[in-house]
């Protein structure tokens, strides 16, 4: 709470030169910061998202750290539903589906968090320049925009996941950043666009500031929910073309995660022999985790936009 | 008509940046594979096909920007090189065999999906806050989330494998017949397609109600709602008529843009049902390593989907008298 509400309150009493306006405004900001908190904590659904999520991260961050397994131990329990001895059945090599889900849990969190912020980063930054600058900056990022925007991304990820020798989250996460800025950066030079004008940053633009300083430090405080709702959204996207890669097998598939446990299982007919608890765990991770980002994504939108909120209406007719 | 030259000048331009892309991708890669698999194929391929594939992988001691214009060239024969996993088909033969399939596919599932998700989001946002209100966009959010080869893989081994209510795999019954204007063939085709559209439109349905409820709210705040409720019209004519309609128009635009996630998903739908389509094929050349084959495929789903937001753009200008 007291970090996130920190550059608000710098950005506005820098750009406020009067003696006082610097403690109205702090008031205002901590008011804001108090209703968005009511707003998150009063919400079912935002409730659901965030227990969710912290049991995600805490069985990435701990569980590996308390099994002490190797997820690729082979056994010869080959092919056996859950039991007591095996919680989540074994694969057709004899490895514990359970492990697997735990170490690829932490995998798949890992690299789908890393990869949303290296998403958010790069459409941040092009957007808000392109916003901001405007001129023939601005003609030739929304030009790079549209086109990825148009570009159907997970396909040229796929190309360029063929080509890269190396195989493994980096070229992954890579192709996915490079592939698909364009949505976030298309939200935030609009914003940005709508912001430029304001007072306040005409207010620091007269009063000497660097072109950086007033993008980043007066302009972009004001898209936090904008940045964070992007944040949310590109994670789960993340996740499932993560996924998507390692099933088609363009992942590192000795590196164990929720999409190299898919390709095993589909390379190893698991369908076709009945197995349905090789498929099922990391898919329902999948699931379950995506709806809880997905509904804070939607708590975000209804935080920054009143209209969308839940309120009961007496019926119709 | 400005406006439409505009949009006509951008596509054209996406479409010099796909192909470019497509040319670019080889030559900036280092230690691209591709060419240790060429080296392989000397003095199996008859000459002129191995200059093409030269020129496709950047395999040539000539100049960048010759090798540009001798590929570009190419590219309006419809020379996209030779498929290594289909040898000797080319790529073009490949893609003109599995285009229709997937268009028959994505085509039908993508207007059953967007018709039913309107409608969805259309009577969720009018009666907000009922049941099917409060019920529906969760459970449609976690289909959402579902990744659409689990959600194939899931129906596959339910519908298919334990109900055995439909074929498991393929685009008909290809043992027994042969592609044809006839009934059984249809019926064969039907059979087999129903459970990969039934998970595109599945997995994407949530897009548009969400979407179209979203759009609705804010259309149903409007005066003119008020107004048309004030003149005692009938409900269902003030849903449709004025809130609906005005509603749908952004969601054309949403329409175009989430059009590549939907095929995205479709290729991987294919994957799992091993349908005869662009998807399926792509996963064969990924596997033996078909540079060429990838790199033409890629090259048609882009063109495909440009086409696509080119038709939608066009719509919206026609349906937004603003536009003109």
């Amino acid at each position: 709470m007291k970090t996130t509400s920190r550059p608000a309150a710098t950005a506005s009493n820098s750009s406020t030169p009067l003696p006082g306006a610097k403690d109205l405004t702090t008031v205002q900001v901590s008011e804001r910061w108090r209703e968005v908190w009511r707003g998150l904590t009063h919400n079912p659904r935002v409730m659901v998202g965030l227990c969710i999520m912290t049991f995600f991260l805490l069985v990435a961050i701990f569980g590996p750290f308390f099994l002490q397994r190797d997820p690729n131990a082979l056994s010869s329990d080959a092919l056996l539903p859950p039991s007591a001895r095996h919680w989540f059945g074994t694969t057709q090599t004899g490895q514990d589906i359970f492990v697997q889900l735990i170490y690829g849990t932490q995998t798949s969190m890992l690299w789908g968090l890393l990869t949303g912020a290296l998403i958010t980063i790069l459409s941040l930054v092009i957007g808000l320049v392109a916003g901001y600058c405007g001129g023939v900056v601005d003609e030739i990022l929304s030009l790079l925009m549209n086109i990825f925007l148009v570009m159907p991304s997970v396909p040229l990820a796929i190309v360029l996941a063929t080509y890269i020798p190396y195989k493994g989250p980096v070229t992954v996460a890579l192709v996915i950043t490079l592939t698909s800025w364009a949505w976030g950066a298309r939200l935030l030079r609009a914003q940005t666009l709508s912001l430029r004008k304001r007072d306040f940053v005409e207010a620091a633009r007269a009063s000497g500031e660097t072109t950086f300083r007033i993008i980043f430090y007066e302009i972009l405080p004001n898209e936090i929910a904008l940045v964070a709702a992007g944040f949310v959204g590109s994670v789960l996207f993340v996740i499932l073309a993560e996924a998507g890669l390692e099933f088609l097998g363009l992942g590192n598939i000795t590196i164990v995660s929720w999409g190299s446990m898919f390709y095993w299982a589909q390379n190893n007919d698991a369908l076709m022999l009945g197995a349905w608890w090789w498929f099922l765990p990391p898919g329902l991770s999948i699931t379950v985790l995506g709806t809880a980002l997905a509904l804070l994504n939607y708590a975000i939108d209804e935080i920054a936009d009143p209209r969308l909120r839940r309120v009961r209406i007496p019926k119709r007719r | 008509m400005r406006q439409l030259l505009r949009r006509i000048s951008f596509y054209l331009v996406a479409l010099w940046a796909s192909v470019t892309l497509n040319f670019l991708i080889p030559r900036l890669i280092p230690g691209n594979p591709a060419q240790a698999l060429i080296a392989r194929f000397q003095g199996d391929v008859d000459p002129q096909s191995m200059h093409a594939l030269e020129i496709l992988f950047g395999i040539s001691h000539e100049s960048l920007w010759t090798q540009y214009w001798q590929y570009l060239g190419n590219l309006l024969h419809g020379d996209l090189g030779l498929s290594i996993t289909f040898y000797p088909t080319s790529v073009s033969q490949v893609i003109a065999e599995d285009l229709p399939w997937t268009l028959g596919l994505v085509g039908l599932s993508v207007v059953i999906s967007a018709a039913l998700g309107t409608l969805l989001g259309i009577i969720a946002a009018w009666r907000r806050g009922s049941m099917l209100d409060t019920l529906v966009p969760p459970l449609l959010t976690c289909l959402h989330a579902i990744p659409y080869f689990w959600l194939a893989l899931l129906l596959l081994y339910l519908l298919g494998f334990i109900l055995n209510w439909f074929p498991v795999s393929g685009g008909y019954d290809s043992a027994s017949l042969t592609p044809g204007p006839t009934l059984d063939f249809l019926t064969s085709v039907v059979s087999h397609g129903t459970l990969p559209a039934l998970t595109i439109v599945l997995s994407s349905m949530a897009g548009w109600m969400l979407r179209m409820r979203n759009t609705m709210m804010t259309t149903l705040s409007e005066d003119y709602v008020l107004m048309a409720e004030a003149k005692g019209l009938p409900q269902r004519r003030v849903m449709l008529r004025y809130a609906a309609r005005n509603a749908i128009l952004p969601n054309v635009t949403g329409f175009a843009l989430s059009l590549g996630f939907v095929v995205a998903g479709a290729l991987f739908t294919e994957v799992v049902f091993s349908y005869p389509g662009i998807g399926f094929a792509l996963l064969q050349g990924i596997q033996n390593s078909d540079y060429a084959l990838v790199q033409g495929l890629f090259l048609i789903i882009a063109v495909a989907v440009l086409i696509a937001n080119f038709f939608a753009d066009v719509l919206y200008t026609v349906l937004d008298p603003r536009t003109r």
